[in-house]
């Protein structure tokens, strides 16, 4: 991996996420609607966690104002102890839909958040190029967007956020709209690529099993008002989604949400 | 991983795997059977004198019209002039229309208080406005050209504002997460995503630039195209008329397949390859 040359010497560990009573509102019909209350959550350097929670609960919300696109009415996100102000290149964030530029070769589009964050087209080109090796994807270089399928688009997503090489990876059901076999691969993929690039990784999904799968701990967010709760999730990795404790974690998160 | 299509993209382009290529002349005549058509019944109703030949003379006669006319170069002078007036004021519409039409497209302000003005003057027929030119700039060259500039700057700018306005939100998200500033946002996500309803802007002010120049040109010039096309019907020079007439088509043709090229070439992405 290219990151021993980026991280310096001193061996401090980056990437620790803190929330401190975080609360967002929005306008609806005229009044205030909350949509997060107080939130307080430590987020560990290099731990996964997943945000699960029913629609409209504010988990783009939350991913928005982590991410610096939106700032919070109350409260505060702190990354390695300061506070944050707007978007910063320690962040990377992948949607749910790929959001690639059509008019740009997937090695552009790779290498344009480099390019943004003032790396030369050269340098950025090359480090593009190793990425989209990485996510499988070398022969398509030369591709545009409309000729990739969604899971292919969505994993040139990936490798521009992994390109510019974040502390914090923030995703927004990056998988939501893939078929089930490609969105299985894809939850190997990321796992893998959590674990080589030791990242942090904050996860938006509405799947638990993926959750599950992905996550040290689970983040449960809810629309009725109840303050969230965090289930750690304490199974040995690489995950198998068949091993009865994995079963046994997800009837217990599908209780939280009265299914049964 | 497979290739096969996991989503829809919104334009897949289905002519191209499918249908073999037609062959050479099924192909010509599917696309121009039409107009050869057209001008066989010209011929027709020309020589079986189904309309007098003197109002529809034979298009060899027109052809022979143009030759001369290209030949001894009057015709060429005129094509000059029309070209001249057209280009001058095609190039301040771009020049002005697609420099203002950004500004607009990206700063809300300006553009509310710009927009009342300009549906009133986009709604107002430049050719009703040429007299008021002729007043005010004269009957020579500067209102001719000021009457065709005015009416092809609102397509251009009108095309730009929407083509800025349309740019996907979450595009330009993106780029700013990845910490771009307004500039590099109007740069490498609003430019380029614009210019294809700049071309469709280019395009229809082409049109209309080829449109104006003839009417303008029939009122107190003495040199263009559109003044050949009134000057040989004074004259009863039907097919130097037809011939002058013929230019103006092939102008427009060539303007637009010129618009058509460039955008082939700076736009590749956006359209189907068809
Ligand atoms: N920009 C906005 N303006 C007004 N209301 C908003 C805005 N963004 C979000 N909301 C409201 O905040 C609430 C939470 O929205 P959010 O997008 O965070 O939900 P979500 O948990 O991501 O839902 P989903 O699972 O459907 O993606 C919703 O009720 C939504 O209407
Ligand atoms: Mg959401």
């Amino acid at each position: 991996m290219t990151r021993e040359a980026t991280i310096p010497a001193a061996p401090t560990v980056r990437g620790e996420v803190a929330l401190r009573g975080l609360s967002k509102s929005f306008p609806l019909q005229g009044r205030l609607r909350p949509v997060l209350r107080d939130i307080d959550l430590e987020i560990r350097a290099g731990e996964a966690l997943a945000i699960v929670g029913p629609s409209g609960c504010g988990k783009t919300t939350l991913l928005r104002l982590l991410a610096g696109l939106d700032t919070p009415d109350r409260g505060e996100v702190l990354i390695d102890a300061r506070p944050i102000s707007g978007v910063g290149t320690e962040r990377a964030v992948i949607y749910q839909e790929p959001r690639l530029l059509p008019w740009l070769t997937v090695l552009d589009n790779v290498a344009f958040g480099l390019e943004l964050r003032g790396v030369s087209h050269a340098e950025a080109r090359a480090r593009a190029r190793r990425q989209i090796e990485l996510v499988g994807l070398g022969a398509f270089e030369a591709a545009y967007p409309r000729q990739l399928s969604g899971g292919m688009a969505q994993r040139v997503g990936i490798a521009r956020a992994l390109a510019v090489q974040p502390e914090i990876l923030l995703l927004d059901e990056p998988l939501g709209a893939l078929d089930a076999m490609t969105k299985l691969t894809m939850q190997e993929e990321l796992a893998r690529i959590w674990r080589e690039q030791k990242v942090t990784m904050i996860l938006v999904t509405h799947d638990l099993e993926e959750a599950i799968f992905l996550a040290d701990r689970v983040l449960v967010l809810s629309t009725d008002g109840s303050a969230p709760t965090t289930i750690p999730v304490d199974l040995p990795r690489p995950r198998d989604r068949n091993a009865p404790e994995f079963v046994a974690m997800r009837r217990t998160l599908m209780g939280k949400f009265g299914l049964h | 991983m497979t290739l096969e299509i996991l989503d829809s993209p919104r334009r897949r382009p289905a002519s191209r795997r499918v249908l073999p290529p037609a062959p050479p002349l099924r192909a010509f005549l599917s696309r121009y059977g039409l107009v050869i058509g057209f001008l066989l019944l010209w011929e027709a109703a020309s020589r079986l004198g189904w309309v007098s030949a003197a109002v529809l003379p034979p298009l060899e006669q027109v052809a022979a019209a143009l030759w001369d006319g290209l030949a001894s170069g009057a015709l060429v002078d005129d094509i000059a002039a029309s070209l001249q007036r057209a280009g001058i004021a095609f190039a301040a519409a771009v020049g002005l229309g697609i420099p203002l039409g950004l500004l607009m497209g990206q700063l809300g302000p300006v553009e509310r208080a710009l927009d009342p003005l300009l549906q009133l003057f986009r709604q107002t027929s430049a050719l009703a406005l040429y007299p008021v030119f002729i007043l005010l700039l004269g009957l020579g060259e500067t209102s001719k050209v000021f009457v065709i500039f005015w009416a092809t700057l609102f397509p251009i700018l009108l095309a730009t504002i929407g083509g800025v306005k349309e740019v996907d939100r979450k595009l330009i998200e993106m780029a700013q997460s990845y910490g771009a500033g307004q500039l590099q946002v109007f740069r490498r996500v609003v430019l380029p995503a614009s210019v294809p309803s700049i071309f469709v802007g280019l395009r229809l002010s082409a049109t209309t630039a080829l449109l104006l120049l003839i009417a303008a040109e029939m009122i107190g010039a003495n040199k263009g195209i559109g003044f050949q096309v009134m000057n040989a019907q004074y004259n009863f020079q039907i097919p130097l008329m037809f011939a002058a007439i013929f230019l103006l088509a092939g102008l427009g043709l060539a303007a637009n397949g010129l618009l058509v090229w460039l955008q082939r070439r700076l736009c590749r992405w956006s359209l189907d390859q068809a």
